[in-house]
């Protein structure tokens, strides 16, 4: 469904992606790992074409995505942080969205509902908390049933009860043959919808697997003692190269 | 013996006052040169109505001139049509039109050579090179007529009324367009000119040169391509006139030149690209005028001395007064100028501090003319409010010491 | 790219900044106009507040506001949209709303107190205006990825037009004031919005000092109708160069 082929992207001198090749399917569910500055939203606005990579081919579908527009209608996005238009309200929000994506009539309203959105309905986006706001971006990446969800931090700022509804929406998703790719830093949250895992350091793919693999590999249940395996044998392994060279 | 004397010169008399005899000319060929050389003098020959291609008619006896309904005496282009030679002519009620052109005479529909109370009234002159020319004349009076042409340029078009070397001569009610100058006077003493309207000229609505001691007042100058010149003169008296809408690079309403011991009162100059400008006058006296809407209000240079400016309105001029000097040596006391910000605390009418007419952005344009290019942008107030603080551009002699509060009921 | 418009401008007419912009313009234009005996007095304080105010408001308030949506511009563009289409939508948005508070502020209580024809041209001399600093603030949006020095940049613009481009134009003028420098003044002027603006008015209403000396020139051609034509096209191109450039960067730009 998305295939990424030697994407490379410098931001001045720093490398923020390195020849990075990926291929994501219908029905996996990815979790985009890495430390800050890794090159997670990178790849994701490369994925969203917000940001234009220098080298490299990003497919969707088998179409690529630059110089291309169309494609976006597949995708939904949630951003890490929702800003919108101060003085507007929640229902202008939505009806606008809705107005831009004409070519979709077929809304999926279940997060909407599940949220209980209509009781602030009349609210300004300048008058909600973190959390509201966080949830209508939710909504809002949800409501055109797009094939590709993309979610970055999706749970930052949601209270528990809201976290949950979110995770089981995107569970149910991916089941309908979805394909979701998330970061997160609150991997705990990951733990139960993640079949993919993805981790990219200073730019580079240091490991793409499925979760069963990883958890053969390493021996451990839970996705932070994954990570945190991986991220030592990575530091181990970058160790012995250091010591190598002298 | 001697009454039979008397008698004779008597009936000599009556004899040649019963022959003065009115003479009925109809258009035909020379049919007015034809009368005139029959009429006696004193006779009155009576134009009726019609078109009469007759040219150089040199009247050299004491007629009068008469047309019913506006004969038309036409000069196809090419001639002048009367030259008057004689004192006490009368000419009146003619349509005088299309005089030529001459290379070395000035054609004019009427001239007037070397003569004495010559009187040209309710004439309508059109489309002439000169209108009515007088030439060495005393007490002559031009009244009523309409003078009309449509020069195009100062070169190739003729005067209104031209009058050069006369004396008493006196000038009212016409109405002059189109010309060189609607009025030019050129070595032309103790004259009066009242109640013309002199327009659409191309170059001045009235252009003095050498004449002295000479009245103009209630005309109106409107729209003239330069405006008004007064030059070289002495004793020269303006009053009650209107200078309008006078527009153009090199427009005046009033420009005086070399003037000495004149009177500028009661005037009104409106919408004049300078209403004033004054060079190398001498003890001119501007009072009671009215400046308004004018790009400069006066523009005195520096070669003026001892003119003093008293109770004028400036009101809604771009620049009330400007200078190209940083010495001033002429007036300036209890006029009212709209832009005076003072205060008047002991209620007298009176500004208490001095009104400082000259802004800075009108001497820097003085100076560097395309400067004014910026005029009225955000630096050229700033300049003007900094010169406030600290002046240093302004002469400071150029000041009213006695602003009034109040506009004068002019 | 109509819902866009439409959406922006339901929210900047419920901005504070707006409203406050709006009610400030009709205040002065309220209060200037109804003193004084003479209207070209109040139309020429007007001027200036027109020539002063609506460059530094209409580009500072712009900036801001393209900074500060950065994020929903973001969500904007992750739909199916081209970027030129985002990009000048947000622009229209902005640009109709401050025309509106001019209008509102200014336009009406001239037409009100005045209705002459240079009453019309200053109204549309500040709606060109209008235009040509959001644009630029547009500009300024993509050039710089810092709210902080866009805003820098911002103000160092207006007032380069405002202030110091006549103060370079005027020591240029002094350094060549013995040649004939009127022709290519015309052409300089025409690289300041905010001269252009200027003159056009004031070519209605001090017309008779325009009319003096070199004044004479600037008169006969931009008084003209091929002069008025001239620098309505100057405004355009104002308008409409920032716009191209702007999205043309804002097609390789990474957000």
């Amino acid at each position: 469904m998305i295939e990424i082929a030697y994407l490379t992207k410098t931001f001045r001198k720093f490398k923020a992606l390195d020849n990075i090749n990926l291929h994501f399917e219908r029905g996996q569910t990815i979790s985009l790992l890495g430390p800050n500055g890794s090159g997670k939203t990178t790849l994701i606005k490369s994925i969203l074409g917000l940001v234009i990579p220098e080298k490299g081919t990003i497919r969707i579908n088998g179409n690529e995505v630059k110089d291309n527009w169309e494609y976006r209608s597949q995708i939904g996005y949630m951003p890490q942080i929702g800003r919108y238009p101060e003085n507007m309200t929640i229902r202008q929000v939505i009806k606008m969205l809705k107005e831009i994506r004409k070519d979709c009539n077929r809304y999926d309203e279940e997060l909407i509902e599940g949220f209980n959105i209509s009781a602030v309905h009349h609210k300004t986006m300048r008058s909600l908390s973190g959390g509201t706001r966080q949830k209508v971006s939710a909504c809002l990446s949800f409501l055109f049933s797009p094939d590709i969800l993309i979610l970055d931090e999706p749970t930052a700022g949601l209270d528990p009860v809201s976290s949950e509804l979110l995770k089981d929406k995107i569970i149910k998703e991916r089941t309908n043959g979805k394909l979701i790719l998330i970061t997160s830093h609150v991997l705990s949250d990951l733990d139960d919808i993640t079949t993919h895992i993805v981790y990219l350091q200073d730019g580079k793919l240091m490991c793409y697997k499925t979760v069963e693999e990883l958890k053969k590999s390493t021996g451990q249940e839970k996705l932070n003692k994954i990570v945190a395996a991986i991220m030592q044998k990575n530091y181990r392994e970058e160790y012995q190269l250091h010591e190598n060279n002298y | 013996m001697k009454p039979v004397l008397l008698l004779h010169i008597f009936l000599l008399y009556a004899v040649t006052w019963s022959f003065a005899t009115i003479i009925k000319v109809h258009p035909a060929v020379n049919s007015i040169h034809h009368a005139a050389n029959i009429a006696h003098s004193g006779d009155t020959l009576l134009l009726q109505k019609g078109i009469y291609k007759e040219h150089d008619i040199v009247i050299s006896k004491k007629l009068t001139i008469t047309g019913e309904g506006f004969p038309i005496i036409d000069g196809e282009n090419k001639y002048q049509v009367f030259i008057i030679a004689s004192d006490s002519v009368i000419i009146q009620g003619l349509q005088i039109q299309h005089i030529g052109k001459g290379s070395i005479t000035d054609m004019a529909g009427i001239k007037i050579v070397n003569a004495k109370c010559v009187t040209i009234r309710n004439n309508r002159l059109i489309n002439n090179t000169f209108g009515i020319y007088l030439q060495n004349t005393t007490r002559c009076n031009i009244v009523n007529n309409m003078i009309h042409s449509d020069a195009k340029d100062e070169i190739n078009g003729g005067n209104g009324i031209h009058a050069w070397k006369c004396t008493h001569l006196s000038i009212t009610g016409n109405s002059i367009s189109g010309h060189r100058d609607g009025i030019y006077f050129e070595f032309v003493t103790d004259s009066y000119i009242a109640a013309n309207t002199s327009f659409d000229n191309a170059r001045y609505g009235l252009h003095f040169m050498f004449s002295h001691n000479d009245t103009y007042t209630q005309n109106t100058f409107k729209s003239n391509g330069a405006g008004v010149a007064v030059m070289y003169s002495k004793g020269v008296i303006m009053c009650d006139n209107e200078f309008v809408h006078n527009w153009g690079d090199a427009s005046y309403g009033l420009l005086l030149k070399e003037i000495t011991d004149s009177k500028i009162e009661h005037n009104r100059f409106t919408k004049n690209t300078v209403g004033i400008h004054m060079e190398g006058t001498t003890r001119v006296d501007v009072r009671r005028n009215i400046f308004q809407d004018n790009g400069w209000g006066v523009r005195v240079q520096a070669s003026c001395s001892g003119s003093s400016f008293v109770e004028n309105n400036f009101i809604g001029n771009s620049f009330d007064v400007t200078t190209n000097g940083t010495m001033m040596l002429n007036t300036f006391n209890n006029n009212y100028w709209d832009k005076y910000d003072g205060y008047d605390l002991d209620k007298n009418s009176i500004g208490d501090v001095s009104y400082y007419p000259v802004s800075v952005y009108a001497v820097i344009t003085e100076k560097i003319p395309p400067a004014m290019i910026l005029y009225r942008s955000f630096l050229s107030d700033i300049m003007d409010q900094v010169e406030k603080v600290m002046p240093t551009i302004i002469p400071d002699m150029l000041k009213d010491d006695h602003p009034l509060m109040k506009k004068l009921k002019l | 790219m109509k819902t866009i418009i439409k959406y922006v401008l339901l929210d900047l007419l419920k901005n504070k900044t707006i409203l406050v912009y709006t009610f400030i313009l009709a205040a002065i234009t309220i209060s200037v106009s109804g003193i004084g005996d003479n209207a070209s007095k109040g139309l020429l304080s007007l001027l200036n507040i027109t020539l002063l105010f609506v460059p530094i408001i209409s580009i500072l308030f712009s900036t801001i506001y393209f900074f500060n949506s950065v994020e929903f511009t973001e969500l904007l563009l992750a739909q199916p949209i081209r970027r030129k289409t985002m990009l000048l939508a947000e622009y229209a948005g902005i640009a109709i709303a401050l025309t509106i508070a001019y209008l509102v502020g200014v336009g009406v209580p001239i037409c009100i107190f005045f209705y002459n024809l240079a009453a019309v041209i200053l109204i549309i001399s500040g709606l060109f205006l209008t235009l040509i600093f959001s644009a630029l603030a547009l500009l300024i949006f993509v050039l710089f990825k810092d709210k902080t020095k866009g805003i820098g940049a911002a103000i160092i613009i207006a007032l380069f037009f405002i202030l110091l481009f006549d103060g370079l134009l005027l020591s240029f003028i002094y350094s060549f004031s013995d040649y004939p420098i009127e022709k290519p003044l015309l052409g300089l002027i025409s690289l300041n919005p905010v001269d252009l603006a200027r003159i056009l008015v004031l070519l209605q209403l001090d017309a008779a000092v325009m009319m003096g000396y070199s004044g004479a020139l600037f008169k006969k051609f931009m008084g003209s109708a091929t002069g008025s034509i001239y620098t309505v096209i100057c405004m355009l191109c104002w308008t409409i160069i920032p716009l191209i450039t702007a999205a043309g960067i804002f097609k390789k730009k990474d957000i």
